[in-house]
């Protein structure tokens, strides 16, 4: 089973949950702190900390899809 | 963050099969999703006394209110994903009380519902002024009712400039509104962040034309504006009242639960055997912190909710939860973030940029602790460290010393 991440960028407040929870997976630009998805498909063993950072994120912002 | 107990495969006891959820907003959901990533496979059954899916409530004095977003931006999941969580999902009924005994949730329809484990997320309600007139704004429907009366030449009061009535008064003014705001602090937001900062953000308001009247109430609220109690009249054609919130916990206490401003939990958000608090309704024991606290922040909500379903699922390794609280708040062309728990603190100090400029990071400090930092126009790497401090539950004296190094290793790069 693989998954991607759906980033609903115009929603997102620059919070940085993801960040903190998934630092190999988000970064914030510098300007305005806006999330930037680094990998869209990150390997299976980061989907436990990619599913964290979905369900925390301020801004119902992320979301993760199974295929 | 981690240790998700779902990594060491599901713990779920075969005495947990019904988790009744009350409250169908941000906490209650989350609480629901972490549940089912852990594994669990009985009954969640998710009461929520609002017609609607979960959706959010940050937008509505933001986005929503400015008219930039419809309300399909709203909610806080596709409907495919709340489906997929297979919930026995009951939008329009209220819980009415607890019965701990029998373990069950008695609804205003006279159901019963029995539970294991209870989660109460019924987070809080506009407080309103004796009389009740005037606009609040909660829900989606107090949105839309105070944005469709928002026109370029309204007259609008807002009465209390929080963060709730300053993002209103910011809104207002950008579609063309007059807007007076009524203080009844000297300064506004000073018991939350300080007068230094309070002030700084009041001339925010002032630069954009708002008529702030501070240091004085409101005695009436009438047909074509309000008396302040100082006798003033101030005339206005909507009247939006901001004067904080009152904890959803009637229902508990009718079930002789404690409840005192807020759900009263331990540190691991349990307030009775199998019976949790997550989000603006729960006051807790942060150990973070020493004290116990009750957060209205939108993320606090998210990640109580994660916290309390490990815990349901795993009590026997569950943690206290320690988390450092998070909000932002956006007025005008500021996005002011928070970390920490800065009510109470002794003193304030700017420790990067400056505030006539409006971009600068402030430390607080309560006792000989760095307890929290605000910033404004400052970049996300920068408050990440300074949050990690907060975390890190470093001393004052520690905290500025790392500032001072820093900023000579930066200076000679
Ligand atoms: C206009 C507005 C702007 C905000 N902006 C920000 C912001 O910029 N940043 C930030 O950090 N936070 C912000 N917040 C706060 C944030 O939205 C809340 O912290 C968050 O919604 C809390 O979630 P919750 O699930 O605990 O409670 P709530 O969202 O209040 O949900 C509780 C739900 O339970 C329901 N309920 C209550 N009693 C019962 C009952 N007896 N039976 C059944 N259901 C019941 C309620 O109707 C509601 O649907 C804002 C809030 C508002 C209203
Ligand atoms: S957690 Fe959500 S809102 Fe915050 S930076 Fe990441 S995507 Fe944006």
């Amino acid at each position: 089973m693989t998954y991607r991440i759906e980033f609903d960028e115009p929603k997102c407040v620059a919070a940085g949950q993801c960040v903190m929870v998934a630092p190999d997976v988000f970064d914030q630009r510098d300007e305005d702190g806006v999330a930037i998805v680094l990998d869209e498909t990150p390997s299976e063993d980061l989907l436990d900390e990619v599913e964290e950072a979905a369900a925390v994120c301020p801004a119902a912002a992320l979301r993760v899809v199974r295929s | 963050m981690s240790g998700r107990c779902a990594a060491g495969g599901p713990l779920v006891t075969s005495s947990l099969r019904q988790v009744v959820i009350v409250g169908a907003s941000a906490g209650g959901l989350a609480t629901g999703e972490a549940l089912r990533r852990g594994g669990f496979d009985g009954t969640i059954t998710l009461v929520g006394d609002e017609p609607h899916l979960p959706y959010d409530r940050p937008p509505l004095s933001k986005e929503l209110l400015a008219g930039e977003w419809d309300l399909d931006r709203l909610p806080l999941r596709p409907s495919a994903d709340i489906e997929a969580l297979s919930l026995d999902l009951r939008l329009g009924a209220t819980a009415t009380g607890v019965d701990l005994g029998r373990r069950v949730v008695v609804l205003d329809s006279g159901e019963e519902i029995g539970f294991d484990a209870l989660v109460a997320a019924t987070g809080v309600r506009a407080r309103r002024l004796p009389g009740g007139q005037g606009h609040v704004l909660r829900t989606l429907e107090d949105a839309v009712a105070l944005r469709d009366r928002l026109r370029p030449g309204t007259r609008l009061a807002v009465v209390g400039a929080g963060f709730l009535g300053a993002e209103v008064a910011a809104v207002a003014r950008r579609l063309g509104c007059e807007v007076t705001m009524i203080e009844p602090a000297p300064v506004p937001l000073a018991h939350a962040v300080g007068t230094e900062i309070g002030a700084m953000l009041t001339r925010a308001h002032i630069d954009h034309g708002v008529d702030l009247r501070t240091g004085t109430g409101v005695s009436a609220v009438h047909d074509g504006g309000l008396t302040l109690a100082d006798g003033t009249e101030v005339e206005a054609d909507e009247v939006l009242v901001a004067i904080g919130s009152v904890p959803n916990a009637g229902w508990l206490a009718a079930g002789g639960l404690p409840v005192d401003d807020g759900l009263v939990c331990d540190r691991y958000c349990e307030a009775a055997p199998g019976v949790y608090g997550v989000g603006d309704v729960a006051r807790w024991h942060n150990d973070l912190f020493g004290t116990s606290m009750r957060i209205e922040h939108r993320t606090h909500a998210a990640e109580q909710g994660l916290a309390v379903a490990r815990a349901i699922l795993d009590p026997d390794r569950r943690r206290p939860f320690a988390p450092v609280p998070y909000f932002w708040s956006d007025q005008y062309d500021m996005r002011i973030q928070a970390y920490g728990y800065l009510r109470g603190h002794d003193e304030v100090r700017i420790v990067d940029g400056n505030l006539d400029e409006r971009r600068f990071v402030a430390a607080y400090r309560t006792g000989d602790r760095l307890v929290g930092v605000l910033g404004i126009g400052t970049t996300p790497r920068t408050l990440r460290e300074w949050r990690k401090k907060v975390a890190d539950a470093a001393t004052w004296e520690q905290a500025l010393t790392d500032v001072v190094e820093e900023g000579v290793s930066s200076g000679t790069r």
